[in-house]
């Protein structure tokens, strides 16, 4: 495993390890061992909460179903997308002991040799959640109400990379609105929607920018993917520019289409029985605190009142 | 068999598609037959394989995967740079 935190090649590593290093001397993030897992500390706390309020109050008028979902989700589900074909590096299946006495001891034994003892390990039903929708969507399977569904999620998701750029986490929180309906208005939801939240991020001080994105597919098969991702404009990002010239931007939400993607996965209908089609507009919370300390300092204290007063500081 | 043969059959496994291969003209549209992203992976792969080729960064794109005749140039292009 590379030593992330200290083979620093560029200026923007430089950068963001140092930005890293203010966030946890101010205490605003605790490191732990894993780059990429903190503690977050109350004030941190506290912006997440205003943010998850403005979010809520800004989404109202859709009527969102509201449904929390915990961080793991059943590998059966997970199974019917292709989670593990397009992202098998960022995967993380919880694995547990289903062994009897005997291996238990095996395994004891090895751990006071100081040897490896995950082999006696087995994977178990649940894998932890990558992205907060994909739960939603395996609770879908079927026809939709005419007019589609919008749900509103929140909850961590993982993704297996340690990172020195204290944006990436791999246990964060995600706040999403999701829609599942008709193709037509699954685009439309996803333009309407994009520009709502960008201006929502705007008005807490951020200098923000909308720009075509694409998710890491991994390997040579993701290299197609990626270019099909973009010419079709399915995913726009929301990003803001943290280490001046150094970095183009940071994105801390971004705005979805993803067609039939999981909707066919997991059989999902429209009323009149077609294929759904799914958008989705997602907010990285932590990210989004993370640009809001970046831009307007480690103090919340001393963020620019109107700031202050959207989140209710 | 044809490198035309080898693509249809590789596609008729792989591409997923709703509609029947062995009717489809060379230059029929695969994702409107009904191939999606993920299935054309698949193809590519496949296609590598049966080949003994490898499609480099700039050829892996929709453009190169969208038809049987697509396909088929970027292989004889590749087996000829290889000859």
């Amino acid at each position: 495993m590379t030593d992330v935190l200290n083979d620093r090649t560029t200026a923007l590593d430089d950068a963001r390890f140092a930005f890293r290093e203010e966030l946890l001397s101010s205490g605003q993030l605790i490191g732990t061992s894993v780059p990429g897992i903190y503690g977050r500390s109350g004030s941190f706390e506290q912006v997440i909460a205003g943010l998850d309020r403005v979010l809520g109050e800004t989404f109202s008028s859709l009527g969102a179903t509201v449904l929390r979902f915990p961080p793991v989700y059943p590998r059966a589900d997970f199974e019917r997308t292709d989670y593990i074909a397009s992202f098998p590096d960022l995967s993380g299946v919880v694995s547990s002991f289903e062994r009897g006495d005997r291996e238990h001891r095996e395994l004891l034994a090895a751990r006071e040799e100081g040897e490896p003892w995950d082999g006696w390990l087995d994977p178990t039903d649940v894998v932890l959640t990558p992205a907060i929708c994909h739960p939603l969507y395996a609770t879908l399977e079927g026809r939709l109400p005419e007019g589609g569904a919008v749900y509103d999620l929140s909850g961590f998701g993982f993704r297996h990379e340690p990172s020195i750029d204290p944006l990436r986490m791999q246990s964060f929180r995600m706040r999403e609105f999701v829609f599942v309906g008709t193709p037509d208005a699954a685009q439309l939801y996803r333009d309407t929607w994009l520009d709502t939240s960008v201006a929502l991020l705007a008005s807490l001080g951020l200098a923000v920018d909308a720009v075509p994105a694409n998710d890491p597919f991994f390997g040579r098969a993701g290299k197609m993917l990626v270019s099909a991702q973009l010419r079709e404009n399915l995913k726009v990002e929301i990003t803001v520019p943290l280490y001046a010239d150094l970095h183009e931007g940071t994105a801390i939400a971004s705005a979805n289409c993803q067609r039939d993607h999981l909707t066919a996965a997991f059989d999902i209908q429209t009323a009149d029985g077609e294929t759904a089609h799914g958008a989705c507009v997602a907010f990285g919370m932590e990210r989004t605190v993370l640009a809001l300390l970046r831009t307007h300092g480690m103090d919340t204290e001393s963020w620019p009142v109107a700031v202050r007063a959207i989140l209710g500081l | 068999m044809t490198a035309v043969d080898t693509v249809r059959h590789v596609i008729d496994k792989h591409g997923k598609l709703k509609a029947d291969v062995a009717n489809l003209a060379e230059d029929a549209d695969l994702y409107a037959a009904g191939m999606t992203s993920n299935a054309s992976v698949n193809v590519m792969l496949a296609v590598e394989d049966a080949f003994d080729i490898e499609f480099p960064d700039e050829l892996l794109s929709k453009c190169t995967f969208t038809s049987i005749g697509s396909i088929c140039s970027a292989v004889k292009g590749l087996l000829e740079a290889a000859a």
